[in-house]
């Protein structure tokens, strides 16, 4: 243990432990720092632990620290082994560190729950399973993070249970994820029995001896593990949990639902992506599903009411800009996307929280507005949030990280101009959606009445989270202005760098369309939300245009549209079987049995002439027998 | 000889019939005891007259001697009769009569119906038996030595009239108790 | 001492006592005759033992022989003692009286 690797996720899983089991002892300071410190010292070490690994790491770049062996059965071995590399510590550094400044400002904003301890139990339970998640050496390990983040969602967005619907909520996303958990681990079976191992640098060494380029098996085992991705990452066709996902506490779906977890799908496509390169097909359907989920969901965005979900779906939007630059091969983007988008997404959640939290658990936009100068704080941090995620040209860090994706989607070796035409429209969708949530709540009048301002616990979170969402860009900048390329220089340790197809001198022009995007969008918020709100109204009349918000506004009907194919047909077996058929068999066998029963103990009845009559009836039988033959 | 095989034979089933007819227990034993004495005559006409003793011995001595013992303990008599009398109806006889009368015609048929041997009855005297018996057959002789064993022992136990028993804990604590109350 | 009379003959002699003790059993209500007739059975397939072991000149039928006498022994006093037991405590010696089971 020369190595604090095992700290890291040690300390949230003692914090579990103690509030888990002694949090009704507890009060609620000491749960407070048990909760919040348990994962603040975790980001120190973190921090402490990825220095040392940046500046003086082993030649590997990998720190590797096994606990001990979890099963060893005939050629069958798991262990619990850590392994950071670039990759994880990206994905260790954003979980502890965000989750530490959302677990501080969960200490404000939770302040008048009765249970206190529980919801810091499960936030605690949460950011050690994500760490096993990140940090597994091997798939089964990886898979039982895995589940343990799908079990604290579930938790957690049925936190306030007594309302029925939060716990219909929490079943949806668990039975929706549990579809592509299901297909994941068929995957692993299958890696594992056509390479004999789980450990992920195995599987990495030995990919390209034991699968030919574009085989059937590898087509498969890439699919199936997408699957899980899809379902955990809320990306098309599994992606309607997550809008629901949103019954949980703020805190919740900033870290779980927008930072973490939602971006596993992410982590394990980057992880897994010598299998995804040796298939030319998986990769493709990962960038036409992240293609579609940004687009479809940005359009829905722009037709919610409630905050919440209109960040929910700008999350799944997002997380579709992910899938869209794994799919054209662009790891790093993906990653330096998801580290900028868990900043601002992270940021923006809770802001929105302070916001519901004041306005009286007020979700609806429509009722919002005149917020600029009563919250100042909030409406700056939130002001650059939503600017980074409407990639605002140069200040913000959502342009560097998104611009990147356009570019290569267009220009790397999976990209096409189709492509790249998508996740332009999506982003001047997400400018336009952007801005009109901000014109909404924090201009025009006011609506509400605001009941407290969000106390210091909570500002400082945001005023950090602001910070990094600001300068988190500035790491990774373009080849034309800059060239500064820390980051992609620390991924490609890990990662392989991405393939151009065409010449870079033309990346000027993509910047300058994807600005174009951002401006259109944010004019067209603009234009009709704050400067002619009437045309909206005006829209709104036209008959077709109003069916097709309806039509957006649901999500574009796939709730419905599972409800019909799905929902429906299972209810009514239900109800054909509610007698169940099956099971007439089994009752047939015990009723015809029941029957024999009675019958032969109607012979028992302890009369003597009975049994001899028995006797001699069976005697002339015999014999009758005996006759016959 | 044949003749007076087919006498006694006619006696023993005439005495067999009116045994299971009969109303008066006592009766019914009389009748009993003709029809074993006419089967120990059939076995000595068989060559078996070491059987034909046996059957004198035991079953005509010590055995009725047993039921006419229970029949006088229980002290069966004219109510007895009376009660059987109104207990052997027609309707009550005739379908287990038939019954084993269906059962008397298949014996019938797969005796007449099979090959028939010579019969030559030969005499086989007490000591062929004995020899036997306590050769050959050793182990069977033991095992009915620990039947009746069995059935003294069973029988002594059944026989007694029962009185309260208890196991010697439960006495101690029932005197105990007793004393207790005094 | 030589008899002709066939095997046969004395299997059917054999045969019908059986059938009238079957007979008797079934017909009775009162368990002594049930008992009476139950020695009927057993003395006719005694008879058929030894009309066997005379037929082929051996001891064991009458070895069979003397084995049922001592199973009869045993089965009589058993019995009995059972009738003393029963009629001590129903004050019948009913069969159909005696049956406790509800089947």
């Amino acid at each position: 243990m020369d190595n604090p690797l095992w700290l890291i996720p040690a300390l949230p899983l003692a914090g579990f432990l103690i509030l888990a089991f002694g949090g009704s002892h507890l009060s609620k300071k000491m749960i407070a720092a048990a909760g919040a410190g348990s994962v603040c010292l975790s980001a120190l070490i973190t921090i402490m632990i990825g220095t040392k690994l940046l500046s003086a790491g082993p030649d590997g770049g990998t720190y590797s620290q096994t606990l001990w062996t979890w099963i060893d059965v005939a050629g069958f071995n798991a262990k619990i082994t850590l392994t950071l590399d670039a990759l994880s510590l990206v994905f260790v550094f954003v979980i502890t560190f965000i989750g530490a400044l959302i677990h501080i400002y969960s200490a404000g904003f939770m302040e008048g729950d009765k249970d206190y301890s529980r919801f810091f139990a499960c936030m605690n339970l949460f950011v050690f399973s994500m760490l096993v998640l990140v940090l597994a050496d091997n798939l089964l390990l990886m898979y039982l993070g895995w589940e343990g983040v799908g079990l604290c969602s579930y938790l957690l967005i049925g936190f306030w249970y007594e309302n029925p619907a939060n716990g219909y909520a929490a079943r949806k996303a668990f039975t929706i994820t549990r579809i592509g958990d299901t297909a994941m681990a068929i995957g692993l079976f299958m890696v594992f029995y056509q390479s004999g191992t789980l450990v992920v640098a195995d599987i990495t060494a030995k990919a390209p001896e034991l699968w030919q380029q574009n085989e059937t098996v590898v087509t498969v085992i890439a699919l199936l593990l997408l699957a899980g991705g899809v379902g955990k990452s809320a990306q098309l066709p599994l992606q309607t949990w997550l809008p629901d996902a949103m019954a949980g506490p703020s805190p919740v779906s900033a870290l779980i639902h927008a930072a973490t977890m939602v971006t596993a799908g992410v982590y394990l496509i980057a992880r897994m992506h010598v299998i995804f390169e040796l298939s030319v097909v998986a990769q493709s359907v990962v960038a036409i599903i992240g293609a579609a989920t940004l687009l479809i969901a940005g359009f829905t965005a722009l037709t919610q009411y409630d905050i919440k979900r209109v960040l929910a779906y700008s999350t799944m939007s997002q997380i579709g800009y992910m899938f869209l630059a794994l799919g054209v091969g662009a790891w790093t983007a993906a990653v330096f996307h998801f580290m900028v988008h868990a900043f601002f997404k992270a940021l923006l959640f809770l802001a929105a929280g302070a916001i519901i939290e004041s306005l009286h658990h007020e979700h609806n936009m429509f009722r919002m507005g005149g917020l600029k100068d009563k919250m100042p704080v909030v409406f700056w941090t939130f002001l650059i949030g939503a600017a980074s995620l409407a990639a605002v040209p140069l200040i913000s860090s959502g342009f560097y990280s998104k611009d990147q994706i356009l570019w290569y989607a267009w220009g790397a070796g999976g990209g096409s101009p189709l492509l790249w035409a998508v996740a332009l429209l999506g982003a001047l969708i997400t400018a336009a959606y952007t801005t009109r949530m901000m014109i909404l709540t924090f201009w025009g009048e006011s609506k509400t009445h605001i009941g407290h301002h969000p106390g210091k616990r909570m500002t400082i979170p945001l005023i950090v989270l602001a910070f990094f969402s600001l300068v988190a860009g500035f790491i990774e900048l373009p080849h034309n202005f800059g060239h500064f390329t820390l980051f992609s220089d620390l991924m490609h340790k890990v990662l392989p760098e991405t393939i151009l197809r065409t010449n870079v001198s033309s990346e000027w022009m993509f910047q300058l369309l994807a600005a174009l995007a951002t401006f259109g969008g944010i004019f067209l918020g603009y234009f009709y939300y704050g400067q002619q709100p009437q045309r909206i109204e005006n829209l709104r009349q036209n008959e077709m245009l109003a069916g097709l918000r309806r039509f957006w506004f649901s999500g574009w009907g796939f709730d419905q549209l599972y409800d019909v194919i799905l929902v429906k047909p299972f209810v009514f077996i239900t109800r054909i079987n509610k007698a169940d058929v099956v099971d007439k068999l089994y009752t047939g066998i015990v009723s015809v049995t029941h029957a024999l029963y009675r019958l032969l103990s109607r012979t028992q009845s302890g009369s003597l002439r009975w049994y001899i009559m028995g006797m001699v009836i069976g005697a002339i039988v015999i014999l009758g027998i005996q006759m016959m033959l | 000889m044949d003749i007076a095989f087919y006498i006694t034979a006619a006696v023993t089933v005439i005495a067999t019939i009116l045994v299971i007819t009969r109303h008066n227990p006592v009766h019914a034993l009389l009748y009993l005891n003709v029809s074993l004495l006419s089967h120990a005559m059939l076995f000595y006409l068989l060559g078996a007259p070491f059987a034909a003793l046996l059957e004198i011995i035991i079953y005509a001595g010590a055995i009725m001697v047993l039921f006419i013992f229970v029949i006088m303990l229980l002290n069966l008599g004219k109510e007895t009769e009376e009660q059987e009398r109104k207990w052997l109806k027609m309707k009550v006889w005739i379908g287990p009569s038939l019954l084993a009368a269906i059962l008397f015609a298949e014996f019938l048929v797969l005796v007449l119906w099979s090959e028939s041997a010579a019969f030559g009855p030969k005499t086989v005297n007490p000591r062929e038996v004995a020899l036997s018996l306590f050769g050959v057959y050793m182990i069977g002789v033991e095992l009915a030595a620990m039947l009746l064993m069995a059935a003294v022992v069973g029988a002594a136990h059944i026989g007694r009239h029962k009185r309260l028993v208890l196991h010697r804990f439960l006495k101690e604590e029932k005197e105990e108790h007793e004393e207790a109350v005094i | 001492m030589k008899s002709s009379v066939s095997i046969e003959m004395v299997m059917l002699l054999a045969g019908l006592l059986f059938a009238l003790g079957i007979a008797g059993v079934i017909i009775r209500k009162n368990i002594i005759f049930m008992l009476l007739s139950v020695e009927i059975m057993l003395n006719a397939s005694g008879l058929a033992f030894i009309a066997a072991g005379s037929h082929w000149g051996q001891p064991d039928g009458q070895v069979m022989f003397i084995f049922i006498l001592a199973m009869a022994a045993a089965e009589v006093s058993i019995g009995l003692a059972l009738i003393l037991q029963i009629y001590h405590q129903h004050q019948s010696l009913d069969i159909d009286k005696l049956k406790e089971m509800n089947g």
